[in-house]
């Protein structure tokens, strides 16, 4: 009997984390079930019977279809521009004296810790005061992208770069490279992880982002308006089509990333 | 380790800007200028245009002007004093809960994880691959009043004791409760309070642990002095993580909570998008939002000594 006790004191932590473990997962488990489900309604929350149906005809709702395009588009534009901008500070940052400093690592902590909202009304009121209520669309929603997920790209950089061996560096000028051909085939390489992993966190937080977009977007509706909304009319099972296609994606993405590593350690 | 140290200490040093004094041209504000003009333009700029927005008066068709109507701002306290109370209640709850839950996890994963620690931070970070209001309508589904989870709670009969707890409405409803809220808002943000968290426990050496033990102290004593003081960083950076995006966030309010649940988020989308009048007042609310969190956060990392947020 102690022995049982025992064993599960010296286990709870463990019984505890997979628990979280579950509940972090679980609405991804019943989103993949629901993407199978023929809802009996208009609200796909209930489960009726299983059906490929949503997976055949993912565009049955072509309202649905052309906000993931906006949005993918969007996310494509705001990746482009905020890993330009941001890798170029955080080179600054890493390699170069300057005045200000303190206050550059002010202005990027900022838009870090302002809650979205905040963003998003100031955001707003700033377009309604110059350009008019008109201009509110496909472009303010980019600049306002592009200003929120810049500060995570100069952070990511940044510590790909503060980890990088300055040696390296010099013994290429030592090798008579020049500047430009040291950056281009030394540093370059070796920051590329770094810049590649900040454009894809830039591209996760546009996609995902509902507060921001729906304070700046004007008439135009991206894919996570389509969801918010769409709780008034109906919820279609395709929802969970997309949801499970975006994880299943990643996941063979991060798969498809380990198979180096994976080479590495067999040779080894 | 300590070798280790020594070797990395040059690589570091070498990489600090003292280390290129020649560098000192005109190129580094080039490249900081595009960046640093966007925030400029597009985060600090519109702070000030929200406040003088904030005391304008008007309407869409006829336009604004600015006739310093402290008004707003005292209609936020007086009108919506409940919105306000719910936002700093249900996010001051979600940190709290995120920790408790965050912590042991973290915990976990650092010290007992071994070889799947990696494979565990995954699962963490993996629900974030997919859109949080795919996630969160996954919810609406497991919670719902023919949902699985009411229902294992019907059937374990456990249902009126809730209601005596205020968890579940009269009529055993989970949603459209500040729980099922604070639920939501639970399992958005916890890979927040994680992530950090892990960050600054597994850098912990476990043989400090072990230092703890040989000096006979019990499991709960080697955590309360060795452990916890070295997570603090840690500690610190996730509740901020968590409660910056708590405190503005009206998703979970809207998807997951009801009529009673509104949080000032709400209102200032409902103001600045649904009324013709209401833009200065959703203008006074944000500028009320964003320095009511400054002042919190700013006085919590004074408070707990972190320098380090970047």
């Amino acid at each position: 009997m102690t022995k049982a006790l025992d064993w599960i004191k010296s286990h709870i932590l463990m019984f505890v984390s997979i628990l979280i473990l579950v509940f972090l997962i679980a609405p991804n488990a019943v989103m993949l079930l629901f993407s199978f489900n023929q809802p009996a309604n208009k609200y796909n929350f209930v489960w009726h019977k299983f059906s490929t149906n949503a997976w055949q005809h993912p565009c049955a709702s072509s309202d649905m279809c052309s906000s993931i395009k906006l949005s993918i588009t969007i996310a494509v534009i705001a990746m482009i521009g905020a890993t330009a901008l941001g890798t170029m500070v955080a080179f600054a940052i890493m390699r170069y004296r300057f005045k200000g400093r303190t206050l550059l690592n002010v202005l990027l902590f900022l838009p870090m810790a302002a809650p979205e909202v905040t963003m998003g009304i100031t955001l707003m009121t700033f377009f309604y005061n110059t350009t008019g209520s008109n201009s509110l669309g496909f472009w303010t929603i980019v600049i306002a992208h592009i200003m929120f997920s810049l500060s995570y790209v100069v952070v990511t950089v940044k510590a790909r770069l503060s980890g990088m061996d300055p040696t390296l560096e010099k013994a290429a000028a030592d090798l008579y490279a020049t500047p430009f051909e040291t950056f281009r085939r030394v540093t370059l390489p070796l920051v590329m992880p770094g810049i590649l992993a900040a454009a894809l966190l830039s591209f996760a937080l546009s996609i995902d982002d509902y507060i921001i977009t729906v304070l700046t977007a004007g008439n135009e509706v991206t894919f996570p308006m389509y969801v918010y909304a769409s709780f008034q009319h109906s919820v279609p099972a395709q929802i969970d089509v997309i949801g499970s296609t975006m994880l299943l994606v990643t996941l063979a993405g991060i798969a498809f990333a380990q198979v180096p590593q994976i080479v590495k350690a067999r040779r080894a | 380790m300590s070798a280790a140290t020594v070797q990395a200490a040059p690589p570091d040093a070498l990489s600090r800007p003292e280390d290129h004094p020649k560098k000192r041209n005109i190129l580094p504000y080039v490249l900081l200028a595009p960046g640093v003009l966007w925030l400029l333009i597009f985060f600090l700029i519109p702070i000030f245009t929200a406040i003088s927005a904030s005391v304008q008066t008007g309407s869409l068709d006829m336009g604004f002007k600015v006739t310093w109507n402290w008004a707003n701002y005292s209609t936020t306290f007086s009108q919506y004093s409940t919105e306000v109370w719910h936002s700093l209640e249900y996010s001051v709850a979600c940190t709290v809960i995120c920790l408790a839950l965050g912590y042991p996890l973290a915990y976990f994963i650092a010290f007992r994880g071994g070889r799947w620690k990696n494979l565990l931070m995954a699962l963490v970070i993996a629900p974030a691959f997919t859109s949080f209001l795919i996630r969160t309508v996954a919810w609406e589904t497991l919670l719902s009043d023919h949902g699985w989870i009411t229902r294992v709670l019907m059937d374990l009969k456990v249902t009126n004791v809730m209601v005596h707890l205020g968890l579940l409405t009269n009529n055993h409803q989970l949603l459209n409760t500040p729980f099922s809220v604070i639920f939501g808002m639970v399992y958005n943000f916890l890979p927040f309070t994680v992530l950090p968290l892990y960050t600054s426990l597994e850098k912990i050496d476990p043989r400090l642990h072990e230092a703890g033990r040989d000096l006979f102290c019990s499991g709960f004593k080697t955590w309360r002095y060795i452990t916890w003081p070295l997570s603090l960083p840690g500690v610190i950076a996730g509740t901020l993580l968590t409660f910056i995006p708590a405190v503005g966030d009206y998703v979970n309010a809207y998807m997951l909570g009801g009529p009673n649940t509104h949080v000032i988020g709400t209102v200032i989308e409902n103001e600045a998008l649904r009324d013709v009048f209401g833009y200065p007042i959703a203008s006074a609310m944000g500028v009320i939002l964003t320095a009511g969190t400054l002042l919190i956060v700013l006085g919590y990392v004074k408070k707990a000594g972190s320098e380090d947020l970047l």
